[in-house]
């Protein structure tokens, strides 16, 4: 039985205008990005073409696929780096703090900062780690260095501290929601048993959690794996990133077929790991039954 | 005894390193926005340490600066029409989604919710094309249509939620006392829904507000907000941008009180 029951012409209204949106706004375009990367560059515009010579350079010129495997290194460090400063703070939130006051106080503190321009985050590590930045002056300043040093900026040690401080916060939710869900008493139990505490947290905790985890990595790898903003601004030559090189294709390059062919691989890859990520939490919820 | 002394202290080690590590997690998240705002307050052009005195004069400069006060107004322009947006095609979509039976209709949800997984930069060109395609020309307008589409999702994921909690039995109830259907809608399943409503209203707005990828490839020659601030970064660091930057982060203060406030009211339902 279903509740509510629409008749005929009030449902149709209430879809148009939803539906048409999707069509003309969604479906359209991607449809257009598809078509476009089998196109042919022609100088000064394109032309309408069937050919994969856009997806062989892609994978045959170094220039090309080498970005793709610097944005996926960059994209995993930062993955791997956010997992590592985020599941110990989740944890001690769940488990160690016992106020559930200063408890979600603490976890607002991390949440907070999505809300504070992406832009904003970006321009401060800018600031912070620039030749002629803060972090570089105070080291000048109290004669730990004795001339400002340009290791800091404009390369991919920038990148992977500046993506992770804009992307933390999601991969801290999902971990943290994930090690709320985990009973009590079951921590107990290893407990009972004479399990020690980290025994249950590597027996108990961490396998329970394992889907928040992925659901975390599978966000910040995704968000990364697309960046374009960040290594503009702190990224140097070796900052370079597939956005980036799709960006300069839809501008300068002037190559919108080979472009809308980086846009498609970018977006397979991204929707293979999203899909992924979805079998392999679904495959744990059924393990744990 | 030795044993017991050993655990005590082993929990007290183990307590010392948690605590020492939420402590430089916070530092990483928070000695930044310290560091911005410090220097908006610093009486000199360069970003070095040490300081060397207080001044308002960057935040005089911001509210003297016509072209930033200009892509302050077209922000505003820009977030709220597209935040209208989002609610006039992302509720009926959420609606549909959770209680109507369509051909297409998985099609259809993995279209809207699509923007939501994707890089900015993917809705951004594939717009782009249609655009040109159509022979529009770039400007505001387009800009608003591209962050509809884009925060479409964010609505129709918060208000299907809220849509799936609420109990069919009130429409049920409206329906047995002859309401129509376009009454319970608006009578009934408006107002329980209109918390979810305007907690994602403020959440695409702020992201509207703040948003790059999307109107990089959209914009004209007007600039929003971010774009402007971006385009002077490029140029240089000015104390200028930390000025804007820590009035950015007061709002921001202002929004995250209001939408938490918000949810609270959600939960005490």
């Amino acid at each position: 039985m279903k509740g509510f029951r629409l008749d005929r012409l009030p449902g149709l209204a209430v879809l148009s205008a939803p539906l048409v949106w999707a069509v003309l706004f969604l479906f359209i375009p991607y449809l257009i990005i598809f078509t476009y990367s089998f196109w042919l560059k022609k100088y000064p515009t394109f032309i309408p073409a069937f050919q994969f010579g856009n997806y062989a350079q892609i994978f045959a010129d170094p220039q090309y696929y080498q970005v793709l495997l610097r944005t996926g290194k960059i994209a995993l460090m930062v993955t791997a780096l956010s997992l590592l400063l985020a599941y110990p703070f989740a944890y001690f939130l769940v488990f160690k703090v016992k106020s559930s006051r200063v408890r979600s106080l603490l976890y607002m503190a991390v949440i907070a900062p999505l809300w504070v321009s992406y832009l904003l985050r970006a321009y401060i590590w800018k600031t912070i780690l620039g030749s002629e930045g803060v972090l570089n002056s105070f080291l000048v300043w109290t004669g730990i260095l004795s001339a400002p040093t340009d290791l800091l900026l404009y390369n991919q040690f920038s990148m992977v501290v500046t993506l992770t401080y804009i992307f933390i916060p999601f991969m801290v939710m999902p971990i943290f929601t994930a090690l709320e869900k985990i009973p009590r008493n079951l921590v107990e139990a290893a407990g009972d048993l004479g399990v020690t505490p980290w025994g249950a947290l590597a027996k108990v905790i961490w396998p329970l959690s394992l889907p928040g985890v992925i659901a975390g990595a599978t966000f910040t790898f995704c968000l990364t794996f697309g960046d374009f903003i960040a290594p503009m601004l702190v990224g140097g030559p070796d900052g370079v990133m597939i956005a980036n090189v799709i960006t300069s294709q839809y501008g300068a390059a002037l190559n919108w077929p080979l472009g809308s062919a980086l846009a498609v691989v970018l977006l397979i890859i991204v929707l293979i790991i999203i899909e992924l990520s979805d079998r392999l939490q679904r495959k744990d919820r059924i393990g744990l039954g | 005894m030795i044993q017991a002394l050993n655990n005590t202290l082993f929990r007290r080690l183990g307590d010392g390193v948690f605590v020492t590590m939420i402590a430089s997690i916070l530092a990483f998240l928070y000695l930044p926005v310290i560091v911005l705002i410090v220097f908006s307050f610093n009486d000199s052009s360069s970003l070095t340490l040490p300081l060397s005195g207080f001044t308002w004069k960057w935040y005089q400069s911001v509210f003297a600066n016509e072209d930033l006060l200009r892509a302050l107004r077209n922000s505003f322009y820009v977030a709220s029409l597209a935040t209208v947006l989002t609610l006039v095609i992302g509720v009926p979509a959420a609606f549909a989604l959770d209680r109507l039976n369509f051909p297409g209709k998985t099609l259809f949800r993995r279209l809207v919710l699509l923007p939501l997984v994707l890089p900015g930069i993917i809705t951004g060109i594939s717009m782009l094309n249609l655009f040109k395609l159509m022979g529009f020309s770039l400007s505001l307008e387009t800009v608003i249509i591209g962050h509809a589409t884009a925060l479409l999702s964010v609505v129709v994921t918060q208000v299907f939620a809220r849509l799936q909690r609420l109990s069919r039995s009130y429409e049920e109830a409206a329906a047995d006392l002859g309401a129509r259907p376009w009454e319970t809608f608006f009578l009934v399943i408006l107002p329980n829904i209109r918390s979810a409503m305007i907690g994602s209203a403020l959440l695409s707005f702020t992201l509207s507000f703040d948003e790059i990828p999307v109107t990089f490839f959209l914009t004209g020659r007007d600039n929003t907000l971010p774009m402007y601030i971006w385009s002077t970064m490029r140029r240089g660091l000015t104390p200028e941008i930390n000025a804007v930057g820590t009035l950015i982060i007061a709002a921001s203060l202002v929004l995250i009180v209001l939408s938490v406030s918000l949810l609270k009211a959600d939960d005490e339902r």
